[in-house]
């Protein structure tokens, strides 16, 4: 593992959009390299488009984003996958190989081995030649986590890693997080379960568009803070204006 | 060559005499086995993206193009296979790029775009050429495979063989999973775009002996049934190259025997292969289901 040093992520005023909508609205902060950091907010808050755009798969509309591109592993929602497909478990999880051995480059007998080995790690010893439509969910995130372990990257964005999994399988998930974390690896989370991440996430997010609150998680969740970031998911505004206008300057408009 | 007999005709006479015997034969099976070769892993590739009638719109998709050339220099493969190329790149291309633009769905501006071009195409065609060159460019003649076409379709089939061995970790990564092959930086779109040209170049290569009609007959239907064969991308491949070889071969035999057109012929066997996969074919066909084996303990 190397660069975790600049592992850093920092935003500066960033908007993003769909559209001319906010999806997230003039955010700036730094998540700290070697942080373990959760998201929450309602849905809708723009907690996917933010991982979206640190992974450089969403524009920045207005502000600044600097994130390590060539450092990011992404572990984006589990049902955007076709689980139909047919390939087997260790093909997917030899798929993190790819920022090292690219399109052409035959695997090494050692990254085959580490392959297997990231299969154990999460479970699933003796599935390498499985068809990934056999598993069930859970199984399939985990072969994907398997994956993220090949892929080695210094910052890891996991967008509802425990959605529609068992407590079995979150846990021992969340255990190979907490081992990232130690290894030194900048983590963010998009959670909704608010208890798991009062005990297990030491910074949290929360996000309703804009930026609600950022920082210890204890003093990021409370209750005050919550009830704005509903009031401000459930506002939509048909006739929004244009932002960044002097309020006389809109009215006039 | 006698011992060997079905029905009382002996199998030589059956199955190896017509090449033997006459030329035009000979090449258009070596046409069609070259198209074999690498249409059906293409059709492969397009049955996984749900792109199954992508291939087909193509093939319509192409007609202008090959109308044109037909305008310009008449039957004349380089002039139309230029043309159609073109065409082919413009709808396939085209579709994507104004989808993006306008934000509707790519399969709406494809279905748009590909009317638009049968109908052109058919027109074009129309102000110059007789019944009998329009029925050549619709449903092709396998039988009337030259030299050129042959070549064509034996050079398309070893760039796409090429292409394919070499592309593939690429083109199964970003079939599977674009959102990852994105947040890796594989360059889907450049890897899609040259399995779009591959997808045209090879209608364009089966256009020559089936027609713009029949066309996708070789690269969709083996590819279609070799879902319930192989439960792997590779493995589907190859069952895939297998049936089409197979239906070519059975397919010509059964034309010159019994009169009937080559496309069509080709097309119907590959048809047949692909009936008997979905009834009977291990993976996901319907009679291995009916037959109630015990269920496993674990």
């Amino acid at each position: 593992m190397s660069g975790v040093d600049a592992a850093g992520i920092t935003l500066t005023d960033l908007t993003l959009t769909h559209g001319r909508r906010p999806a997230v609205h003039h955010i700036s902060g730094r998540f700290a390299p070697g942080s373990l950091t959760a998201i929450v907010g309602p849905n809708g808050a723009g907690k996917s488009t933010l991982l979206r755009a640190i992974a450089g798969l969403h524009p920045a509309r207005e502000g600044g984003l600097r994130a390590p591109r060539h450092a990011i592993a992404l572990l984006p929602q589990a049902a955007a996958l076709d689980r139909a497909f047919p390939i087997s478990c260790l093909d997917v999880v030899m798929f993190g190989h790819w920022s090292r051995a690219g399109a052409f480059r035959a695997l090494r007998p050692a990254e085959k081995r580490a392959a297997r080995e990231a299969l154990s790690a999460v479970g699933l010893e003796g599935f390498e030649g499985r068809p990934v439509g056999s598993l069930s969910t859970g199984q399939f995130q985990r072969v994907l986590f398997a994956r993220l372990l090949v892929q080695d990257a210094p910052v890891i964005l996991l967008d509802e890693p425990f959605n529609a999994v068992d407590s079995r399988t979150a846990a021992d998930l969340l255990a190979l997080v907490h081992r990232w974390h130690g290894e030194g690896r900048t983590i963010l989370a998009v959670l909704h379960d608010l208890e798991l991440v009062r005990q297990q996430f030491p910074r949290t997010l929360l996000l309703a568009r804009e930026p609600i609150a950022w920082g210890p998680t204890a003093e990021v969740l409370t209750a005050a803070n919550r009830l704005k970031a509903r009031m401000m998911s459930e506002g939509w505004d048909a006739d929004a204006e244009a932002c960044g206008l002097p309020p006389d300057a809109r009215s006039a408009a | 060559m006698s011992g060997l007999s079905l029905y009382g005709l002996p199998l030589y006479d059956l199955l190896w005499a017509p090449f033997a015997e006459f030329g035009f034969l000979r090449r258009a099976l070596v046409g069609c086995l070259a198209l074999s070769l690498a249409a059906p892993p293409l059709g492969v590739f397009l049955v996984l993206r749900r792109m199954s009638l992508t291939a087909d719109v193509l093939a319509h998709g192409i007609l202008p193009g090959i109308a044109a050339g037909f305008l310009v220099a008449g039957l004349s493969v380089t002039a139309m296979s230029v043309g159609g190329l073109v065409a082919g790149l413009v709808v396939a291309v085209g579709a994507g790029a104004i989808s993006r633009a306008t934000g509707g769905r790519e399969d709406a501006a494809l279905a748009a775009l590909y009317l638009l071009a049968l109908a052109l195409g058919v027109t074009l065609i129309s102000t110059r050429a007789g019944s009998v060159e329009l029925s050549h460019l619709l449903f092709g003649s396998v039988l009337g495979v030259d030299d050129p076409a042959l070549f064509m379709m034996a050079g398309i089939s070893s760039l796409t063989l090429l292409a394919l061995a070499f592309a593939w970790r690429p083109l199964v990564l970003e079939c599977f999973d674009p959102g990852f092959a994105a947040a890796a930086r594989a360059r889907g779109g450049l890897w899609h775009l040259l399995f779009l040209v591959l997808v045209v170049l090879n209608v364009l290569a089966a256009f020559q002996a089936l027609g713009t009609l029949m066309a996708v007959g070789l690269m969709m239907l083996p590819a279609v049934a070799s879902r319930h064969w192989g439960r792997s991308v590779g493995g589907m491949a190859y069952a895939a190259v297998g049936i089409a070889l197979a239906a070519s071969l059975s397919g010509l035999l059964l034309s010159y025997h019994l009169d009937l057109p080559t496309g069509p012929s080709i097309v119907l066997v590959a048809g047949g292969v692909w009936v008997l996969s979905a009834l009977a074919g291990p993976v996901d066909g319907i009679l291995p289901r009916l037959l109630r084996r015990p269920h496993l303990t674990g």
